[in-house]
């Protein structure tokens, strides 16, 4: 069946923060993997944050500080929904969450280029 | 599927890690201006309780928090319930318990 | 002369028909699927009661949308000279246009979304105080005719059978804050189980597409703040 367009302010917002998360979760083996060679292997950690000189690494790490940092404020905000009283005021709230996320993973992309 | 136990987990382990997240995001704007190299990373939280402390609370909160996302997107999106959910979601904690604890211990150890 | 593309037969056995429908003015969606019966194919099954947006029969999906089709104009919704009926999503079909409600009606149920009277039928009715906050609270959410449109736009309950829905956990929350319900415990009980109010993700768009402008979503909140609520509570008195 045709699915209803759902693309409205907080079913995107839902969206993100799904996508985000799922992001996160499967980069987070791989990121601890490569720290915990520090001690043992520190030439292959070093051999990855050479290839981190990259400049479609340097954008891959912009993306996951965005995903990072939008997954965190989305969700700060689904809490303050949940456990504040209520404002209407969600669709709004919803478009800072991405305005601070942009502007966080935008500084550090500015400092890592 | 997310009764009021996972949901409070989830909910506390978010609250834990929002300050945290805070704090690796500022860590990470400051230190990577330049590039990093493991000595970098080494000399900044090598024998540090305080970074041990800090990475250590984030990785177990992050391990609850990402195992019970994972097992609503898997319930969501792939239908898979019941014995198979349950193991699923400790299948996802446990190994990124070890994976991010090794981590922290191999960065923060003296 | 509208191109009208009709969902048929059962959720097991579905088709789509095509049918030229006359175009008119002031056409509601109601009134091209009672032509269609009338006029072409007397086998068309829907439902529908009283053509006024009180009853909550005759919701299908227009287009994609949950829509009430006796007060959604056809001038409002058609693409191209097109249009398209399903009947309402996430509920299984008997026939047509026709869903079973059993399962919408079973969760309204076992989310203690019935009333739970604090006095009998002999004794004087217990008076409401109607500017309390309680109250205030308990009226946003009580013009809800279970018209089961909030529960087709879901995502959630599409993706996770067991979850109760929109619609009777508002009904639980507005039963919570009304001071006749003398059984707040089970209320809270029974929307803390596996398929309870935790469930959702406050995608909204129950409230986004609800006929009667209502936000289950703010009451799934409320709901979810009294439940941990209660449970710590339960935890320091322990």
């Amino acid at each position: 069946m045709k699915q209803p367009p759902r693309s409205h302010p907080l079913w995107l917002a839902f969206v993100l923060h799904r996508l985000s998360g799922l992001t996160l979760a499967l980069f987070l083996p791989a990121h601890f993997w490569l720290l915990s060679q520090a001690i043992t292997a520190p030439a292959r950690l070093d051999g990855f944050l050479t290839l981190a000189e990259h400049p479609l690494v340097k954008v891959a790490e912009f993306g996951l500080v965005f995903l990072l940092a939008v997954h965190m404020f989305g969700g700060l905000r689904l809490m303050a929904l949940e456990f504040l009283p209520w404002s209407n005021r969600q669709k709004t709230l919803a478009a800072g969450a991405v305005g601070v996320a942009l502007f966080l993973s935008g500084t550090f992309f500015l400092r890592a280029i | 599927m997310l009764d009021l136990r996972l949901y409070m987990l989830q909910r506390l382990s978010a609250l834990v890690m929002a300050p945290l997240v805070l704090g690796h995001i500022a860590v990470m704007i400051y230190a990577i201006q330049g590039g990093l190299t493991t000595a970098e990373i080494l000399g900044r939280t090598q024998g540090s309780l305080l970074w041990f402390l800090f990475y250590g609370l984030f990785v177990v909160a992050v391990s609850v928090h990402a195992a019970i996302g994972l097992r609503v997107i898997v319930h969501e999106w792939l239908g898979l319930g019941g014995m198979v959910l349950a193991a699923l979601t400790w299948g996802i904690c446990a190994p990124l318990l070890v994976l991010g604890l090794s981590a922290a211990f191999a960065v923060t150890l003296p | 002369m509208l191109e009208v593309i009709v969902q048929r037969g059962t959720t097991e056995a579905s088709r789509t028909d095509r049918f030229d429908v006359p175009a008119r003015d002031s056409q509601t969606v109601l009134d091209v699927v009672t032509w269609i019966q009338q006029a072409v194919d007397p086998t068309l099954s829907y439902r529908f009661s009283c053509r006024v947006g009180m009853c909550g029969s005759c919701a299908m999906m227009i287009n994609g949308v949950p829509r009430w089709t006796c007060r959604t104009h056809v001038s409002r919704v058609v693409q191209n000279g097109r249009l398209e009926i399903a009947p309402l999503r996430n509920l299984p079909v008997i026939k047509d246009l026709v869903t079973d409600m059993d399962p919408f009606f079973d969760k309204w149920v076992a989310a203690e979304a019935r009333h739970h009277p604090t006095r009998g039928r002999l004794e004087d009715s217990d008076p409401i105080t109607a500017n309390s906050p309680d109250r205030a609270e308990a009226d946003l959410g009580i013009e809800c005719i279970n018209c089961g449109i909030c529960y087709a736009a879901c995502d959630t309950v599409a993706g996770n059978p067991e979850y109760l829905g929109p619609a009777a956990l508002q009904r639980a929350w507005t039963l919570l804050n009304d001071s006749r319900d003398a059984n707040r415990s089970g209320i809270l009980a029974a929307v803390s189980g596996k398929g309870g109010c935790h469930n959702c993700h406050s995608m909204g768009s129950c409230a986004q597409y609800c006929p009667n402008a209502l936000n289950p979503m703010r009451a799934i909140a409320g709901l979810k703040r009294e439940t941990v609520k209660a449970a710590l509570r339960r935890k320091r008195d322990a």
